[in-house]
C-alpha cells in the first residue's frame, strides 16, 4: 500500500545493491580481515569487580611470557593522553567546551568502576598468547560497594568517579508552575504511570575492532576500524596522541554493523591507539570477543519515565508532567543523558498544550551508555504506552485518543509546547492507513472469538515523529567530492560508511539519476579520511538528507558543467541540451550528440575545445546543510499478538508499519531499514535484558543468556507507504531510527491489550515469559483478594 | 604453548598443510593461516553461525572446533560456497534478489547454512525454513529479507508475492 509519488528512473526505484555480491561471497573486508606484516595482537585485562581500588598491579609474568611484546597499564597510557573528547560533542567544560564527560582515560588506574574496566592492555604475536599473558597479570582490587541505581547515585554519598564532585551529569529540576499546578487540580482526569526500559545493547554482529600503526619515521599514524564515523575517529586520535590530524589516516572498510555503537571511540579503542603510539612501528591489531562486547561495550535502555497526564471529560490532552530517569552507568560517550531531546519530542504527533519536563542523569558502577538507534526513543516508548493506558482509565478506545488528540495535515506548520517546529510530517494518515491495513473490526471480532475460547489476543499500536538528520556541529553537513574520471566514468567521496546502510547504492542512484548517466558508471569512494571528506559519518538517521543532498548538489554542478563544454562543442545553447544515458545531445535532433566519455576527454585534454575561461577537468564539490536544525520523518505501528497464558509466551500474529520517509531512494532499502529497526525493538520488549546483580556483575554474558531475536519469532512484516517531501533537497527524510523507536511500545501496548481483561496493565520491560505470568498471576490474586 | 601440529585440510578441494598449536580454533586457522577470511566470527561460543562452514558436507560452527579435529576432513568455507566466475548460487542470488543482507557480516554462515541446507531439503515449508535460520542471528535485517530470499531459492512464495 502506498501513496508514491512518481519514481526516476533510479530515484524511487528498488535497486538491487551494489555492494551485495562482495559481502554474499565472503569477500568483504572488515578490519578483522585486515592481515599486516609483523601485526600484534592485543588483549585486555579488565576488573572484576565494579568498584574498588586497585591495591597492587604485577605484570611481571605477563611480561615475562615468550611473544608479550608490551604490558601497558593506566600509569603508562593516560598520561600521554593529551585530550581524550569527541567532535560529534565538543570540548568538554574544562577545555572550554559545553558537553559534560566523565573523566575519560584509557584504562583504569588507581581505582575500578566497572565489571569489566580495562586495568592493563597486552600486546603479544597472537590473541592467543595475549590472552594467555592476560591471565598472568595480577591484579588485587579492594572490593567497595558499587553505586547501581540512579536515585542513589543522584544523591552523591559516594562518587563514581573520584575526580569529580557529583554523580549528576545535567540533572534539570521539574518546575512547579501554580497555573498549571491549578490545571492538574481541576482536570477531570489525571491519570500517572512509570515506564520503565530495561537495559539492552546495541551488539551488532561484528564487535568492536582496530588495527593502530605509528610509524615514527613517517610520523604518521594509520588506523584501520570498525567505526561509522573515520572523520570522528581521526579527529579523536590526534587529539589523544598529540600528533597533528593531518598525519593521522583512518580506513573503515566494510563494519559488521554499528547501530550507534561505533560513532564515537571508546576507552578501550583509545587504549589501543596510545599503546601502538608508545610502541611504534608495529602494527596493532584488537578485535573484541564477543564475552568483552556483552560486559564492556556500551549498553543502553536503562531509562525510566514518569508521566502525569490531565485529560479533559471528552479526551483532549490538557498537558502532561515528565520526569526522565537515566542510568549513563560509568564512561558513556559525553554525558550519555539524551534527556532533553526526548523532552523535547515528547509531545509526539499529539497536541499537548504544555509540557513540564525534569530529570536525573547520573553515573553508576555499570558500563556506560551508548547511543543506540533512537538514544532518545524512551519518549516514544513512555508516550504511547501512556496513550493506551489514558485511554483505558477514562474509558476511551486508545484509538479513539489517539484520534481525538493527533496532529492534522491542516495543523502544519504546528510548533510543540517544547518550542519544536514540525512540517511536512502526517501522523494522521499514517495512523489510518496502518489501521486500514490490519482492519480494525476484523481484528476485534476475531479477539472476541478467540476470548471466548479462552485465548488472548491484543492489538496495540504506536504514532511517533522522528527527528532525522539533527544538524548541528559536525553533524550538520557532509561534503560529495565528485570527479568524472577522462573516460567518464563517476566516483563521489564522502564521510559514509558502509555498516548495512546501502549507501553503496543509494548514492550512486542519486548521482545517476541528476547526472543522467547509467548507475553502474558511478562508484562511492567512504570510509577513508584519505579520500574522503570530514563529515558527520553514517548515524542518527541522516545519510538520505545530508549525504544524499550533498551527492545530489554535485551531480547537478556536475551536470552544468557538463552541459556548458557540450554546449561549446556542438555549437548549442546549454539549454536547448538534455541529458539521458550518459549521453548530451540537443533536444529534437538526436543526431547532435556527445556521450560523456568524449566530453570528459576533452575537459582534461584537450583545452583548446573548452570555453575559453573555463577550468579544465570535470571535479566538483558540494557541501550541503539541510534547512532546518531537524528532518522530521514519521510513522505509525500497529502490530497484534496472542499471549500464551499458561507460558508467558507472547507470539506477534501481525507487524504494520505505515511510514512517511519523503522521498524513497531505493523502497527495498527503505523497508530493510524499518524491518531491522523493528525486530531490534521487538528484541528489547520480549528478550534482550542484560541485568547486573547488586554487586555489579553482568549477569548476561554470553547469547544464550542475552536473546537476540531469531527468524522463527519474527513475523512478516506490512510496511505502507505515505510519501510527503521534506523542505530539503530532493524531499529526503531520514528514516534509520525509527523502527526500533515505534515498535517497543506498539508490541508492549499489544500485550497489555491482550490482558488488560485480566487486570494486567504493564509498565514494564523486559515482558518476557516470566514476567508476564507474574504479573497475570499478581492480576488473579488481586481479584481473589477483593472478592474475600 | 608453542608446540605446533601439522594439521592436513582439504579446502574448498584444495590440499592444505597447516602448521599451528593444538588449540587454534578452526575458524581462526581458516581466517589466519588460510586467508579465507568470508568466514566470520561473532560470538565464540556457537550461539551465532556467523563461522558456519561445511565439513564433509554438514553445517558446522567453526568456532567450536579445533582445527586438528579436522585433520583429513574436507571444509568448504564461503569461498568454497561461491560459484567461480564472479556469479552467485541461486541461494546467494536470492539474498541480493531479496535484500537479505544489510552489513554482511552475518551473510556468509547464512549462505553457508542454507546453501547445505536447500540442497538437502529441496521442498521445505515455510516453517522449516525459518527453523532452518534459526541457528543464525542477524542484526540489521530482522530476518524479513533472508527469509524471503530463502522462500525464492526454495521455490515458495515471497511475503510480497503472498501479499498480492
Amino acid at each position: 500500500m502506498s501513496t508514491a509519488i512518481t519514481a526516476g528512473r533510479y530515484v524511487g526505484q528498488a535497486v538491487k545493491r551494489l555492494e551485495d555480491p562482495r559481502l554474499l561471497s565472503g569477500r568483504g573486508r572488515y578490519v578483522d580481515d585486515v592481515q599486516l606484516p609483523g601485526m600484534l595482537h592485543a588483549a585486555f585485562v579488565r576488573s572484576s569487580i565494579a568498584r574498588g581500588n586497585i591495591l597492587s598491579l604485577d605484570t611481571t609474568a605477563a611480561r615475562a611470557l615468550p611473544g608479550v611484546h608490551a604490558v601497558y597499564t593506566g600509569a603508562d597510557l593516560n598520561p600521554r593522553v593529551l585530550q581524550f573528547w569527541h567532535t560529534m560533542l565538543g570540548p568538554p567544560v574544562e577545555l572550554g567546551g559545553q558537553s559534560v564527560y566523565p573523566p575519560m582515560l584509557p584504562l583504569a588506574d588507581g581505582d575500578v568502576r566497572f565489571v569489566g574496566d580495562p586495568i592493563a592492555i597486552v600486546i603479544a604475536d597472537s590473541r592467543y598468547i595475549a590472552e594467555d599473558a592476560a591471565d598472568l597479570v595480577d591484579v588485587e582490587i579492594e572490593q567497595l560497594v558499587p553505586i547501581m541505581d540512579v536515585e542513589i547515585s543522584a544523591r552523591n554519598e559516594q562518587l563514581v568517579h573520584r575526580e569529580r564532585t557529583t554523580n549528576d551529569v545535567g540533572s534539570m529540576a521539574q518546575p512547579v508552575v501554580p497555573e498549571i499546578e491549578a490545571m492538574f487540580a481541576a482536570a477531570p482526569h489525571v491519570v500517572t504511570r512509570k515506564f520503565r526500559q530495561c537495559r539492552a545493547t546495541n551488539v551488532p554482529m561484528e564487535p568492536r575492532g582496530m588495527i593502530a600503526k605509528y610509524d615514527r619515521y613517517a610520523g604518521d599514524l594509520q588506523i584501520w576500524a570498525a567505526t561509522q564515523s573515520a572523520s570522528e575517529w581521526k579527529a579523536t586520535a590526534a587529539r589523544l596522541t598529540g600528533l597533528d590530524e593531518h598525519r593521522v589516516r583512518v580506513i573503515a572498510g566494510d563494519v559488521g554493523g554499528g547501530f550507534g555503537l561505533k560513532m564515537m571511540m571508546t576507552r578501550d579503542e583509545a587504549a589501543v591507539v596510545m599503546a601502538a603510539h608508545l610502541l611504534c612501528d608495529a602494527p596493532v591489531k584488537w578485535t573484541e570477543d564477543r564475552r568483552e562486547n556483552l560486559i564492556s561495550a556500551n549498553q543502553a535502555r536503562e531509562e525510566t519515565v514518569e508521566i502525569s497526564m490531565a485529560v479533559t471529560a471528552d479526551g483532549h490532552i490538557m498537558g502532561a508532567k515528565l520526569y526522565i530517569w537515566e542510568d549513563v552507568g560509568s564512561y558513556p560517550a559525553g554525558s550519555g543523558a539524551t534527556a532533553s531531546m526526548a523532552m523535547g519530542i515528547f509531545p509526539g504527533p499529539y497536541k499537548f498544550p504544555v509540557v513540564l519536563p525534569g530529570n536525573t542523569a547520573a553515573f553508576t558502577n555499570t558500563v556506560g551508555k551508548a547511543a543506540y538507534r533512537g538514544p532518545w526513543m524512551m519518549e516514544t516508548v513512555a508516550r504511547e504506552q501512556m496513550m493506551d493506558h489514558v485511554a483505558r482509565e477514562i474509558g476511551m478506545d486508545p484509538l479513539e485518543f489517539r484520534r481525538v488528540n493527533i496532529l492534522h495535515s491542516e495543523d502544519l506548520p504546528y510548533t510543540n509546547c517544547m518550542t519544536m517546529v514540525y512540517d511536512k510530517v502526517t501522523p494522521s494518515e499514517t495512523m489510518e492507513q496502518a489501521l486500514d491495513m490490519l482492519d480494525v473490526d476484523a481484528f476485534r471480532a476475531m479477539q472476541t472469538a478467540a476470548r471466548a475460547e479462552g485465548r488472548l489476543l491484543g492489538m496495540g499500536m504506536s504514532v511517533y515523529l522522528e527527528p532525522s538528520a539533527i544538524a548541528f556541529g559536525i553533524l550538520a553537513s557532509d561534503q560529495a567530492i565528485m570527479r568524472m574520471d577522462a573516460s567518464g566514468k563517476v566516483s563521489v567521496a564522502m564521510s559514509t560508511g558502509n555498516h548495512g546502510h546501502s549507501l553503496e547504492t543509494t548514492i550512486p542512484q542519486i548521482v545517476a539519476e541528476h547526472l543522467g548517466c547509467d548507475i553502474a558508471d558511478v562508484v562511492l569512494i567512504q570510509g577513508d579520511t584519505s579520500s574522503s571528506p570530514l563529515g558527520p559519518g553514517t548515524g542518527g538517521s541522516r545519510s538520505a538528507v545530508i549525504a544524499g543532498g550533498a551527492a545530489q548538489t554535485a551531480s547537478l554542478r556536475l551536470k552544468d558543467k557538463i552541459l556548458q563544454i557540450a554546449a561549446h562543442m556542438l555549437e548549442a545553447a546549454p539549454e536547448d541540451l538534455e541529458v539521458g544515458g550518459s549521453i548530451v545531445s540537443v533536444r529534437g535532433t538526436p543526431a547532435k550528440a556527445l556521450p560523456f566519455g568524449q566530453i570528459a576527454a576533452v575537459a582534461y585534454m584537450m583545452p583548446d575545445m573548452l570555453p575559453g575561461d573555463m577550468e579544465l577537468g570535470l571535479e566538483v564539490t558540494a557541501r550541503y546543510r539541510p534547512p532546518g536544525q531537524f528532518t522530521w520523518s514519521n510513522a505509525a505501528h500497529v502490530c497484534t499478538v496472542e499471549v500464551d497464558s499458561e507460558t508467558g509466551m507472547v507470539k506477534i500474529l501481525r507487524y504494520i508499519v505505515s511510514e512517511d520517509c519523503g522521498r524513497m531512494i531505493n523502497p527495498m532499502v527503505v523497508e530493510g531499514q524499518i524491518a531491522g529497526g523493528v525486530v531490534q525493538g521487538i528484541g528489547g520488549v520480549l528478550f534482550e535484558y542484560m541485568p547486573y546483580d547488586s554487586a555489579g556483575n553482568p549477569l548476561a554474558t554470553t547469547f544464550m543468556d542475552y536473546l537476540l531475536p531469531s527468524a522463527p519469532e519474527i513475523p512478516d512484516i506490512e510496511v505502507g507507504h505515505i510519501e510527503t517531501l521534506s523542505d530539503s533537497i530532493g524531499g529526503y527524510k531520514g528514516m534509520g531510527e525509527g523502527g526500533a523507536i515505534g515498535s517497543p511500545p506498539a508490541l508492549a501496548n499489544a500485550i497489555h491489550d491482550a490482558l488488560a481483561h485480566l487486570g494486567v496493565h504493564p509498565t514494564n520491560f523486559p515482558l518476557g515469559p516470566w514476567q508476564i505470568l507474574d504479573l497475570i498471576n499478581a492480576a488473579a490474586s488481586d481479584k481473589r483478594e477483593e472478592h474475600v | 604453548m608453542s608446540d605446533t601440529v601439522d594439521i592436513n585440510l582439504r579446502v574448498n578441494g584444495g590440499d592444505h598443510t597447516v602448521v599451528a598449536e593444538p588449540r587454534m580454533l578452526l575458524s581462526d586457522v581458516l581466517r589466519e593461516n588460510l586467508h579465507l577470511t568470508g568466514t566470520h566470527v561473532a560470538c565464540e561460543h556457537g550461539a551465532c553461525g556467523a563461522c558456519t562452514v561445511l565439513v564433509d558436507g554438514a553445517a558446522v560452527r567453526s568456532c567450536l572446533l579445533f582445527a586438528v579435529q579436522m585433520d583429513g576432513s574436507a571444509v568448504t568455507t564461503i569461498e568454497g560456497v561461491t560459484p567461480d566466475e564472479g556469479k552467485l548460487n541461486a541461494f546467494q542470488q536470492a539474498m541480493q534478489d531479496q535484500h537479505g543482507l544489510q552489513c554482511g557480516f552475518c551473510t556468509p554462515g547464512i549462505v553457508v547454512s542454507m546453501t547445505a541446507y536447500l540442497a538437502d531439503h529441496p521442498n521445505p515449508t515455510d516453517d522449516e525454513l525459518k527453523d532452518a535460520l534459526s541457528g543464525n542471528l542477524c542484526r540489521c535485517t530482522g530476518y524479513q529479507g533472508i527469509i524471503n530470499a530463502a522462500r525464492q531459492a526454495a521455490g515458495l512464495p515471497t511475503s510480497s508475492e503472498r501479499a498480492h
